[in-house]
C-alpha cells in the first residue's frame, strides 16, 4: 500500500513537470508583457532593460527551471500588474474559489448520486423519465448561460439573490475569508455555486443511472432478491456499493474540473477568485500569475486523483493485493 | 395423504414480445414432497428454469405468470405480491445459482452476506446471527470457518464460492429449495462434491429440492423423481428408476440415448435429428413431432395429451420392451 502511494506521487510529480513545461512553453505566444508594463513613452533601451531584467530574453527551458527553482523554495514570483508576491494574490483570492467549489461539488454529488438512484429504480416512472429528460437541459446549456439565466431570473426580475460578488465575508485567521457566515455570503453563493455544480451534477446523475442499471442486471443482485432481502439493502447496500467504483473516479476528475471551471462562473458573477484573477492575468499577461495558477490546478487534479486511487482500495476489496489470508 | 411441500398446477408463463405472445412455460404441473429431490430436465429453452423463478417470484419483466397456480405448504402463493412475496424468498424457498462466481457480491465479506440474510428473515441479534454464520459455513465443508467468514468472495475458488452459496441458500432453513443449474459451472471433480453436499444438507433437513439441470448423470445420481420438460410442456414424469430405464415418451427415449454413460460402452452417442422449436413458431400437434422418429398423423394435428392420465405427455408412449 505504502509503495503505491509512493510510486503514485513519483507518477503524480512527472506529470506536474510536463504539465509546467508545456504551460510555458505557450507563455511566449499570450503576448509580450512588456507592452502593457511600460506605457507609450518607451526607449528600445527600456524594454531591452526590463526584459533582461525579468529574465525574459531567456529561452522557455530556462525560464521554465528558474520558475521551478523558486517554486520549490516557495517563491512564485511577483506579479507584474500589481507588483506584489503571486504566492499572496493566490493565499487572497482561493478561499473564494475553494469556497464555491466546495459548495458546488456537494451539490453536485449529493444531488447526482441520489437522482442517479432514482432514475435507476424507478427507470420506468413518469417522474424519473422527466428528471431524465430535464437533465439533458442541463449537459447541453453551456455554463454561462446557466449563470446568465439565472441572473436574469432570480436577479433581474424577482430580485431574491445578489448578481455578482461573494457579499459580505468574514476573516478568519491569518489569511482565509468566507462567506458562510453571513446571511448576504450566502446568499452570494446561491447562484454561483449552482451555474457551476449542474453540468457536473447531471453528469454523474446520468453516469449513476447507467452504472446502477448495469449493476442491477447482475447475477449477485439476483441471488440477494433470491435470499429474500429488501429493495433498500438491494438497491442501496449491494447496489449502490458496486456502482460507486467508476462513479468516484469520475467524480474525483469532476471535483478537478469544478475548479478549473470556475473560471467562466467566476467571470459571470465577478466572483473574486483565482479564476476570475488568472482570466485578468491572462490580459496582461501577467507570466508568474498564470504559471503559480496552472501549477495548483495541476496540483489539485492530480492530488484528487491520487486520491480516489486510494479509495479504489477502501472501496473494492480485490485491489488489497497485500491481504494475508488469500489463496 | 400429507401436502407436498410444492404443488403446481397448470402453471402457465406468458412473454409479450413483437411477434405475439410466447409461453415459455405452458401448462405445467408437479407436486415435490418433503424431503423429495425432483430433478427437472430438459434442453436449454424448454422452460425449466422459468418454471423455477415462476416458483420464487423473480420471473424478469414482461414474463408474467398467466394461469395456474403455484401451492406452497398448503398455501396458494402465486397471487402474491411485492412484500408478501420477499418474506417467502430466502425463509421458506431457497435458490441456488448457476455460476458461483457471480452469484456472490464481490464486496462483502461472505459472513456480512450470511449475517444479512439471518438478520432478515430470523429474530437473533447481530452476535447470534455471526455465530450462525460460521456454523452454516462449517456444515456446507469450508474448512476454517471461524476465519474465513471475513473473507472476500474472490478469495474462494469456483467449488468453495458455490459451497458459500448453498449455506446462503439454506442458512433460513426454507422449506423449498431451488438449484437451478448448480454444477454446471463447475469443474467436474467438483460437481460431484456439490452435489452430494446438497443431497446430504437436504436429506438431514427434509428440504424438497427444485433440482434443475440438463445433465442425466446429475439426475440419476440425485433424484427420486424426475419431470423431463420439452419446449415448456412437461413430456414425462415419474420416479427417477422408472424414467431413466424405461422412458416412455420418445425425447425422453432420446435424451437418454443421447447422454454419454461410461459403463454402456457405446461407440457413437445417438442424436436427437433436429432442434427444440422456437416458442414464436410452434408447430401444430404435438410440440416434439416434427423430430419424433414415431410421429403418426394424430401427433401432427392433435396437442399431446395432459400427464394426467399417464406418465408420458404422449399419444403413443413407449412401452417397456420398446425402450430395451
Amino acid at each position: 500500500m505504502l509503495a503505491f502511494i509512493i510510486r503514485r506521487i513519483g507518477q503524480s510529480i512527472l506529470v506536474l513537470l510536463i504539465v509546467g513545461l508545456v504551460a510555458f512553453s505557450m507563455f511566449r505566444f499570450v503576448g509580450d508583457p512588456i507592452d502593457n508594463m511600460l506605457g507609450q513613452e518607451r526607449t528600445i533601451e527600456d524594454v531591452e532593460r526590463l526584459r533582461t531584467q525579468l529574465g525574459l530574453d531567456q529561452p522557455f527551458p530556462v525560464q521554465y527551471y528558474r520558475f521551478l527553482e523558486g517554486a520549490a523554495q516557495g517563491n512564485f514570483g511577483v506579479s507584474y500588474r500589481q507588483g506584489r508576491p503571486v504566492s499572496e494574490i493566490l493565499l487572497e483570492r482561493a478561499p473564494a474559489t475553494l469556497e464555491l467549489a466546495a459548495v458546488s461539488g456537494m451539490l453536485a454529488i449529493v444531488f447526482g448520486i441520489a437522482l442517479g438512484v432514482f432514475t435507476a429504480i424507478r427507470r420506468n416512472g413518469a417522474t424519473a423519465n422527466i428528471i431524465m429528460a430535464t437533465s439533458l437541459i442541463g449537459v447541453s446549456l453551456p455554463t454561462f448561460l446557466i449563470g446568465i439565466l439565472l441572473i436574469y431570473l432570480f436577479s433581474v426580475e424577482l430580485g431574491w439573490l445578489p448578481s455578482f460578488g461573494r457579499g459580505e465575508t468574514v476573516q478568519i485567521g491569518e489569511s482565509w475569508t468566507t462567506g458562510f457566515l453571513t446571511i448576504s455570503g450566502l446568499k452570494a453563493l446561491i447562484l454561483p455555486s449552482i451555474t457551476l455544480g449542474l453540468y457536473q451534477m447531471t453528469l454523474i446523475m446520468r453516469l449513476v443511472r447507467s452504472e446502477m442499471l448495469e449493476v442491477l442486471r447482475q447475477d449477485y443482485i439476483r441471488f440477494a432478491r433470491a435470499r429474500g432481502l429488501t429493495d433498500r439493502v438491494v438497491n442501496f447496500r449491494h447496489a449502490l456499493k458496486n456502482t460507486m467504483v467508476p462513479v468516484v473516479t469520475v467524480i474525483g476528475l469532476q471535483l478537478g474540473a469544478i475548479i478549473a471551471f470556475a473560471i467562466i462562473t467566476e467571470t459571470v458573477f465577478q466572483w473574486p477568485g483565482v479564476g476570475l484573477l488568472f482570466i485578468n492575468a491572462i490580459q496582461f499577461v501577467d507570466i508568474p500569475v498564470m504559471a503559480a495558477y496552472l501549477m495548483l490546478i495541476s496540483v489539485m487534479f492530480v492530488g484528487i486523483n491520487l486520491i480516489v486511487d486510494i479509495l479504489y482500495v477502501f472501496i473494492d476489496p480485490r485491489l488489497r493485493v497485500d491481504r494475508t489470508g488469500a489463496h | 395423504m400429507t401436502t407436498p411441500v410444492l404443488s403446481i398446477r397448470n402453471l402457465s408463463v406468458e412473454i409479450p414480445t413483437r411477434g405475439g405472445v410466447v409461453k415459455p412455460v405452458d401448462g405445467v404441473s408437479y407436486d415435490i414432497a418433503k424431503g423429495e429431490i425432483l430433478g427437472v430436465v430438459g434442453e436449454s429453452g424448454a422452460g425449466k428454469s422459468m418454471a423455477g423463478n415462476a416458483v420464487i417470484g423473480l420471473l424478469n419483466p414482461p414474463a408474467h405468470i398467466s394461469a395456474g397456480e403455484i401451492w406452497l405448504n398448503g398455501t396458494r402463493i402465486d397471487p402474491l405480491q411485492g412484500e408478501a412475496m420477499r418474506r417467502l424468498r430466502g425463509k421458506e424457498i431457497g435458490m441456488i445459482f448457476q455460476d458461483p462466481l457471480t452469484s456472490l457480491n464481490p464486496l462483502l465479506t461472505i459472513g456480512d452476506q450470511l449475517a444479512e440474510t439471518i438478520l432478515t428473515h430470523l429474530p437473533v441479534s447481530r452476535s447470534e446471527a455471526e455465530k450462525r454464520a460460521v456454523a452454516a459455513l462449517e456444515e456446507v465443508g469450508i474448512p476454517g470457518a471461524a476465519e474465513r467468514i471475513d473473507s472476500y468472495p474472490h478469495e474462494f475458488s469456483g467449488g468453495m464460492r458455490q459451497r458459500v452459496v448453498i449455506a446462503l441458500a439454506l442458512c433460513a432453513e426454507p422449506s423449498l429449495v431451488i438449484a437451478d443449474e448448480p454444477t454446471t459451472a463447475l469443474d467436474v471433480s467438483v460437481q460431484a462434491q456439490i452435489i452430494a453436499l446438497l443431497k446430504r444438507l437436504c436429506r438431514e433437513r427434509g428440504t424438497a429440492v427444485m433440482l434443475i439441470t440438463h445433465d442425466m448423470g446429475v439426475i440419476a445420481e440425485t433424484a427420486d423423481r424426475v419431470a423431463v420438460m420439452y419446449a415448456g410442456r412437461l413430456a414425462e414424469l415419474g420416479d427417477v428408476r422408472d424414467v431413466l430405464t424405461a422412458p416412455q415418451h420418445p425425447y425422453t427415449h432420446g435424451l437418454m440415448a443421447s447422454t454419454p454413460l461410461a459403463s454402456l460402452g457405446q461407440r457413437r452417442l445417438h442424436q436427437i435429428p433436429g432442434s427444440m422449436p422456437r416458442l414464436t413458431q410452434m408447430p401444430d400437434g404435438c410440440a416434439f413431432h416434427p423430430r419424433c422418429p414415431q410421429a403418426q398423423d394424430k401427433c401432427r394435428q392433435a396437442p399431446s395429451p395432459d400427464l394426467a392420465d399417464g406418465r408420458a405427455s404422449c399419444w403413443f408412449p413407449m412401452m417397456a420392451e420398446a425402450a430395451e
